[in-house]
This record gives C-alpha cells, structure tokens and sequence, in this order.
C-alpha cells in the first residue's frame, strides 16, 4: 500500500498520545492526586495535543474533510467510525481527568473513576485502529494476529517512553518511582522488539498464499498479457506500491536498531536519567519507520489482477 | 447505511463470457461514455486531452494468457472486470458515513457522491479492483450497474440495461436477476459452469464469469513439421524463387497450407 505520511503521521502520534493517557490515567488510578499541578496539565496536554495533531493530519487524507463528521455514524459496521467516536469521547473524559488529577478541580474521589475511564477509552481507540488494517482480508500482510499486539505495543511504548521524559521534567523520575517506570518501558520496548522479530521473521520466505490463478479463476499457468490501462490509475498508485527487498531489510534493521536504542537507554535511564530524551525520542522515530514499512510492505490482492504472481 | 441489508430477494448482476469476450473496449468506452455525463457523472479525468490523461474507470479489460500444461499452444483471455456487486461486500460494512450502500430491492452496490468524504477504505477493502477513487471530486467512485438505465423509462425497453451490455458486439455480457434460479443469466451460469471470481474472499460476489469452451489444440492435426535444409540444388532454386517473389510483390504471403496463422519468414 502506498505509505501516505498522513496516515503514518497519525497512527504514531495518536498512538503515543493515547498510550502515553492511559499510562497517566493508571498511574493517578492507584496513586492519586498529581505531586503537581504542572506535571498532571503537562502530562495530559501533551497527550491530547499528540491526538489531536494525529486526528487533524488523518483528515489530511480526506478527499472532502469538511464532511468528516459523517464518519461518526456508521459505528454498527466499521471499525473507522468506531475509531472516530472512541477517539473524540476521550477529550471530554481526559479534560475532566486532567481538572481532577491536576487539583484544579478539587474532588478526588473522581480521579481514579476518570483515569480508568481514559486508560479505557484510550485502549478502545487504539483497539479500533488496529482493527481497521487486521481486518482487511485483502491485505494478507496485514490480516494477522500480529497487527492488533503491535499496534498496541507501540503506543504503549511510545506512550511510556513521553510519560518517563516528562516525570525527569517535573523531577519525578528521579525518585524510587523512576524505576518502576523505567522497567514499564523495558518491558513494552522488549514486547514490541519480539514482535516485530517474530512477524519479520514469518514474512522472510513467505511467497504470498494468494495467487494470479485463484484471483482470475483462470488456473495454473495464467500470465498477465495486456494491462488495462494507458496510464498509471488509482489503483495502482494507492495499491501498487512496491519496494525493493534489500531496502526493506534496511529499514528493517534501522527500526530493530531504533528499538534496541530504546531498551538499552531505557535499562540506564534509572542511573543516568537524562537518557529518558534519548528514549522517547529513538521510540518514536522506531515507531514512525515501523508504521512506514507496515503500509509500504502492506501486498493488497487486486495486484493480482493487475500482473503479481503471488500476494 | 454501511450494515448490509438482510436479504435481498432480488440480486441484479451481469455474467461475462470469456470465452465470447474479444477484447475490443466498446464496454469499457461505453461505460465511462454514459456515467461521465449521467446521473452518477461527471466521471472527471485528470488532463484529460493530455498525454497522461489519468481517471476512474468502472470497466477496465485485462488480457491474460493461459498456458496449461502439456499444451503446446496458449489462450489468450479478455477479462473484463467490474464491481460484481457481492452479496457481502466488505466496501460497504468499512464505510464510516453510510455513503455506501447495498440495495435491499436488487442488491445493486452504490455510493453516494454527496455524503462520501474520501477517506479510501473501501477501495482497500475490495479485493477486485472495482472502486476507483475520483481525485478532482474527492469521493470514491464505483460501477453502478447503470441504475439510471435500468429503471429509465424514458428509455427504449431494449436500452433499459447497462450500457456495458449494451454496447457489446458479440454478446458477451448478460444482465439479469442472478438471485431467480429460473432467470435466463442463472440458466446460463448453470449450464456454462459459471464461477465466482476470487471466492476465497468471502464476499459471495454475485457477477459470474463464464469458463472458456474446451478447444481442440491448434497444432493438432494436418499440420507437418518443417523439413531440414539439405542443401540440394531444388531446394536452392525454391529459395531463389522465393526471394524473388518476395521483393517483387507488397504482400505478405500465407502458406495456404499453414493454418497455424503464423506468417511466413
């Protein structure tokens, strides 16, 4: 599929905003009103500001965006609408967690009902995101159970990683508290490395279940011999995206390396805090390479019509 | 509605003949002729009179060649395709507005222009190719099966079919009602062995596709291998003989013996 960095730009942004809002909401489920005013705003402001560029930058894509609003009315049947509705019923529940958590609105007993009800809805909205692509049968690469973990895993990630670098800000990190953190994103980094060993590895070798013959009914030994245009059309400027294999293995590599980065800065971080920008900042940029290749390696099926072998 | 309707007793579809189908583009010209300016219109291009004119066409015409194995010869294939508006069209259950939509009264798959917003999910979510998206209206576009013909009465009772149908010279495609078992295209699908195109989509498409015939291999019989030059004087004077015609006539010659429909030299 056509990597649009529209739609690259969002799936990470959001991804780490909502990640990075359900880590709060937790933490301030268990813990309790914010040591500060400053830490509990900075923390859920950066989290919705991410959503909300993420939001705005998918309507980028839109062929009418001033018609977006319609997509919050097909909820029974596509995963889309879902995902638009989850993704804004979260902006009320997090201003309301951020009034609470911060202080400013002074009833207590309200932060951990509404730091779970946004780790909630933060999870529903990556849920939803995910579905989208995992439930695509036409995108073979896509269509797996690797697709919904991984989203999550990244969000997670990205989220925990923006949530350590804001602790070291407000001087957060730097307490006995700074380790649980710290182990937090060492265990998602690590959860999002074996996946995305684990999926990489299954695609090595993996010719494609889908062939020219089954999509044509045509049989075995069917080629392409005329194609059915003059120029290129929208389906194989959406669809046709395709990638040279050594430079996928390139990138490939640079995301583990990116990954690796996160860990290892992230295993340190408790003793050299200052390491948490370095983490943050490689997880994200693991993140955005990692959603490039997920599109751009994304085989969709109607290039079998249009001369592939095997998708 | 993107929820797909409950059943739809009645389910409008074409049958396209391969083994009929010549290739010549009349359908696919025809289409984008009639949806450019009818009702669903305009079908916009970009540069349009330009060399590299770009748009959304409901009808494209692959060629495929079929070679099967232990056959000396191959056949060449026109494949028309179009939407084959499935009875589970995943298009319409992705949409997030409702601007797609399946008919309940004839299954007839549609979008609405006015309420699309061009987010693309549906043409992801068709493995067939069928919705092409129009960059210069923002909104995606599809075959319509020519609902402004169908029920058109303005129109001459034998111009009330797609025009695809219509505008095919050696009948390839037939429209009907593939939900009535006894309808003339339900027939037909039964005694061609009609198929779906891709099942293991789970769409149920409701279009078929009619197989090619059995043929008889062209090489069959009556035809003789080529003799080995041997060097001999006749055969010198055969190839003198043979240049000399050659340059002294434009036409190209066919062996009459030949029917392999390969030309000579």
């Amino acid at each position: 599929m056509n990597p649009a960095y529209s739609i690259i730009f969002f799936t990470v942004s959001s991804g780490a905003g909502y990640g990075l809002l359900a880590l709060l909401g937790l933490a301030a489920s268990s813990h309790g009103k914010a040591s500060s005013a400053g830490f509990a705003l900075t923390g859920v402001g950066l989290a919705l500001v991410l959503i909300a560029a993420g939001l705005l930058s998918s309507t980028a894509h839109l062929g009418r965006p001033e018609r977006a609003w319609r997509a919050l009315s097909q909820w029974r049947s596509s995963w889309l609408s879902r995902e638009g509705i989850v993704a804004i019923a979260t902006f009320p529940a997090a201003l309301g967690f951020a009034a609470t958590w911060s202080g400013l609105v002074d009833a207590p007993l309200w932060i951990a009902p509404l730091g779970i009800l946004c780790a909630l809805l933060s999870a529903a909205t990556v849920y939803c995101t995910g579905m989208i692509y995992a439930s695509l049968k036409t995108i073979p690469a896509w269509h797996t159970g690797f697709t919904m973990p991984t989203y999550f895993a990244f969000a997670f990630a990205t989220g925990s990683g923006l949530l350590n670098a804001i602790a070291f800000i407000f001087g957060r990190f730097q307490t006995d508290a700074g380790r649980f953190m710290a182990f937090l994103t060492i265990i998602l980094v690590f959860t999002a490395i074996v996946l995305k060993w684990l999926y990489w590895r299954k695609r090595r070798g993996n010719r494609g279940q889908y062939t020219m013959a089954q999509a044509t009914g045509l049989g075995e030994g069917v080629r392409q011999w005329e194609v059915p245009h003059t120029s290129t059309n929208f389906i194989m400027k959406e669809m046709g995206y395709q990638m040279a294999r050594n430079h996928a293995t390139k990138l490939q590599r640079l995301c583990m390396i990116l990954l690796d980065i996160g860990f290892f800065t992230a295993f340190l971080s408790p003793r050299w805090p200052w390491l948490v920008f370095i983490t943050a900042f490689t997880l994200l940029a693991a993140a955005w390479v990692e959603r490039w290749l997920f599109f751009a390696q994304g085989e969709h099926v109607v290039q079998l019509f249009y001369g592939k072998d095997r998708v | 509605m993107s929820s797909l309707p409950v059943s739809t007793g009645k389910q409008l579809g074409l049958v396209i003949d391969l083994d009929t189908c010549v290739g010549c583009q009349a359908c696919a010209t025809s289409c984008k002729e009639w949806n450019a300016q009818g009702e669903g219109g305009p079908l916009t291009d970009t540069d349009p009179q330009g060399a590299d004119v770009s748009g959304p066409w409901f009808n494209r015409i692959h060629g495929y060649e079929v070679k099967r194995e232990g056959r000396s010869d191959s056949h060449i294939v026109n494949f028309p395709r179009s939407c084959l508006h499935c009875a589970e069209p995943a298009c319409v259950t992705v949409c997030p507005t409702g601007a797609s939509y399946k008919r309940a009264e004839d299954g007839i798959v549609l979008v609405n222009p006015d309420t699309c917003i061009g987010c693309k999910l549906c043409s992801w979510a068709c493995p067939y190719g069928a919705r092409e998206y129009d960059y210069m209206q923002g909104v995606m576009k599809k075959c319509t099966l020519c609902v402004d013909r169908i029920y058109n009465t303005n129109l001459e009772p034998e111009d009330q079919v797609p025009a695809c149908v219509k505008a095919c010279p050696t009948g390839a495609r037939h429209f009907g009602d593939l939900g009535d078992e006894k309808s003339a295209v339900s027939q037909l699908v039964k005694e061609r062995g009609g198929f779906d195109l891709f099942p293991e989509m789970g769409y149920k498409p409701t279009n078929k596709y009619l197989p090619l015939r059995a043929r008889r291999e062209s090489h069959a019989a009556g035809v003789q291998p080529l003799a080995k030059p041997d060097g001999s004087v006749m055969e010198k004077l055969f190839a003198w003989a043979d240049q000399l015609l050659r340059s002294s006539t434009t036409t190209a010659l066919v062996n009459p013996q030949d029917n392999s429909g390969k030309l000579e030299g």
